[in-house]
């Protein structure tokens, strides 16, 4: 994008260009406040850098007089505060745009860090991410949809809803304006059922937060989905710290110590299933980085999500302990007939169960094999009156 | 920048369990005494360990919200938060005298401020008494009452007993409530026998734990002989063998929850300015007037 543009800023552009359509910025006295106090706060000539010019305090000239682009090649100096005034006005949206990412923003580098991500700050020019913002940058953050906007003051605002609502009018959601209410939302599913997993693929919609500032937006994302912001940021800063399998489990003690002892040295087909059963992308949107140690790779995908997942979570940690006293037992034979759909209709019902699609199976359904009638009828037919499966008992010789 | 983080155990199975350590952060967070306040949790989200790296400030307070010192306290959060060097001697307590120790947290490359767990603060002593008021809506409870502090017991952590002593000797002293008893779950005395170990009419039963949950939703209740089944639910009071028992559900519930994590970081030199004095006044109970 050519110098240009940036001063055409503060003035609507539309002639029919490919230009970008760059919304009007009023230049707000806060921010001009900033500038004059980051200037106040630096040495006269060192300058505080905008998008396509500089401003600094004069060097010897008494306090008060500024100068625009003291190093380039048409210093303009000698200006009056009401002169740096008008000059900044005239580049109002490079002015807020350092305003909100200095000031308002903060330095916290995750927030920084992603607030900065989602109009793609880093690649694209104020003129260009103006022009977005003003129709709207969208972005995907696990199921949520964040939409960033520019106000006529060169504020930043975000609406932050589930992905599903896209498109509804905010009249038609139930509105939020404190970040910290997204606790409540994240709680249950949209079946009223608690969500112990908060990274699980079940958040509810019907509710969203259409008008919040920088530091709200960061913390209602990292309230629906805590952590997963600043594990991004890690990530993206090549630091993110992963805790494999071995190493989380060798950590554990108490209830959860029995874990390690169901890693015997022989292979990690173990950690594939449980991977395979609580990491897949259809139970958590996090992507598994963690592998079975550092120089031994799951074989199961760790998934597409956009924030990863740098250790076993407390979840999987549970169900591992349960595991571990499960796959001690030993094997036996048990001898069961079924005929050829029976068969098949035990694995219906697991897999029905398996890809949560029990609430999917209608009612009257009997092609289905995880209907209702249908699995009544298995155990009107193949259970005892003690509950056996094919009338053979658990334990045959009544051990435990 | 202050920073102040309650990390507290939290639940996979029931949801309710995290709504005090909420509720005592958002207590807290008007005050403004801190720059931000955090929770982290062991069976919710953020992880012990991973809520250090959601902190901001540059002077850290974590305190934690259990009912004792044990092995959550001594061994699972320092664990999981990566204070590096740690050690129970840090705290040179006899189970009742945590204060704070002051490590490097590995995630971080910060120090923080490792806090005693809210159950043995002296604060919490009025907590129980204050939670005992909000039961019996009278503020100037005591009189012609008995007052049962509740606890697990020894089964896994011995200083469970003691937390529970400490509280039931310092309210014993100030000659409020006619009669006060330590009881428990799994050791003698035993709450299954509260009526035979007072002989007031009325008696507050307040359980020492930080959530409602299966204990004290379900457990004592029925143990208590409140109610056959916790599905039916109980009256406050209800009368059993001739006591009226004043059913007070988890302590940690009670506003004035948020004064005694306020002390804990006091204690480890967090500046409140007037947030004590504030949160006292705002978690009161009504008079009715």
């Amino acid at each position: 994008m050519a110098d240009p543009t940036v001063d055409a800023a503060s003035e609507a552009v539309d002639d029919g260009s490919d230009e970008p359509d760059i919304p009007a910025i009023d230049l707000p006295s806060d921010a001009f406040g900033a500038v004059l106090d980051a200037l106040d706060d630096r040495d006269p000539n060192e300058p505080i850098r905008f998008e396509g010019f500089a401003v600094a305090r004069a060097d010897t000239a008494a306090a008060g007089e500024y100068c625009l682009d003291p190093t380039g090649a048409d210093p303009r100096t000698g200006l009056s505060e009401r002169d740096l005034h008008e000059a900044l006005a005239d580049r109002a949206a490079a002015v807020t745009d350092w305003y909100v990412f200095e000031r308002a923003v903060g330095e916290f580098g995750p927030r920084r860090a992603f607030l900065r991500w989602i109009e793609d700050a880093d690649g694209e020019t104020v003129a260009a991410r103006y022009a977005a913002l003003a129709e709207g940058i969208e972005r995907a953050w696990g199921e949520l949809k964040i939409t960033a906007t520019v106000t006529d003051r060169g504020e930043r605002r975000y609406d932050v809803r589930h992905a599903a609502d896209a498109g509804v009018p905010v009249g038609d959601l139930d509105a939020y304006e404190d970040p910290l209410d997204a606790r409540d939302i994240v709680s249950l599913d949209a079946k009223g059922r608690y969500r112990p997993l908060k990274t699980a693929p079940s958040l509810a919609g019907g509710w969203v937060f259409p008008d919040l500032g920088p530091r709200d937006a960061y913390e209602a994302i990292e309230t629906v989905y805590p952590a997963t912001v600043v594990n991004w940021y890690r990530e993206r800063e090549g630091e993110l710290d992963v805790s494999h399998w071995r190493e989380t489990m060798a950590r554990q003690s108490g209830i959860y110590g029995v874990v390690k002892t169901w890693d015997r040295g022989e292979g990690h087909e173990h950690v594939n299933w449980v991977a395979e059963a609580c990491c897949d992308d259809s139970q958590c949107l996090k992507r598994r980085e963690w592998q079975y140690d550092e120089g031994t790779d799951l074989d199961v995908d760790g998934g597409d999500g956009l924030f990863p997942c740098r250790e076993p979570c407390s979840v999987v940690v549970s169900a591992a302990r349960k595991w571990t006293r499960l796959e001690s037992e030993r094997p036996r034979t048990y001898e069961f007939e079924l005929t050829p759909s029976e068969k098949e209709q035990v694995e219906d019902i697991i897999d029905a169960v398996a890809d949560g699609r029990i609430n999917e199976i209608r009612e009257a359904d009997t092609k289905e094999g995880a209907n209702r009638y249908r699995a009544r009828f298995l155990r009107a037919k193949l259970f005892d009156d003690e509950g056996n499966f094919g009338g053979v008992p658990t334990d045959p010789d009544g051990e435990e | 920048m202050q920073s102040l983080v309650i990390v507290a155990h939290g639940s996979h199975l029931n949801p309710g369990s995290s709504a005090p350590t909420y509720d005592h952060a958002d207590t807290i967070r008007a005050t403004g005494a801190f720059d931000e306040v955090k929770t982290g949790f062991w069976k919710e989200e953020p992880h012990f360990r991973e809520v250090l790296r959601t902190v901001e400030g540059d002077e850290v307070y974590v305190v934690p919200l259990f009912v004792s010192e044990g092995y959550f306290t001594e061994q699972v959060i320092p664990r999981e938060l990566r204070l590096d060097g740690w050690d129970v001697s840090e705290w040179d307590s006899d189970g009742l005298s945590a204060d704070q120790a002051t490590l490097v947290a590995e995630d971080i490359g910060r120090a923080v401020h490792y806090c005693g767990p809210v159950g043995t603060h002296r604060a919490m002593t009025d907590v129980i008494v204050r939670r005992a008021e909000s039961v019996t809506g009278d503020p100037d409870v005591g009189e012609e009452f008995g007052l049962a502090v509740v606890g697990h017991g020894t089964e896994r952590n011995e200083n469970s007993a003691k937390a529970i002593e400490y509280h039931a000797d310092r309210i014993r002293d100030r000659d409020r409530f006619d009669e006060v008893r330590a009881l428990y779950m799994d050791e003698d005395p035993e709450v299954d026998d509260l009526p035979e170990f007072f002989e007031s009419d009325d008696v507050v039963l307040v359980p020492l734990f930080i959530a409602d949950g299966y204990h004290t939703q379900e457990d004592i209740p029925e143990d208590v002989g409140l109610c056959e089944d916790h599905r039916q639910g109980y009256d406050v009071p209800t009368e059993v063998d001739g006591t009226r028992i004043w059913y007070a559900g988890a302590v940690g519930t009670e506003p004035l929850m948020a004064d005694v994590i306020l002390e804990r970081a006091a204690d480890a030199g967090a500046d409140l300015g007037t947030a004590l004095d504030d949160v006292r006044e705002t978690t009161r109970v009504a008079t009715g007037d």
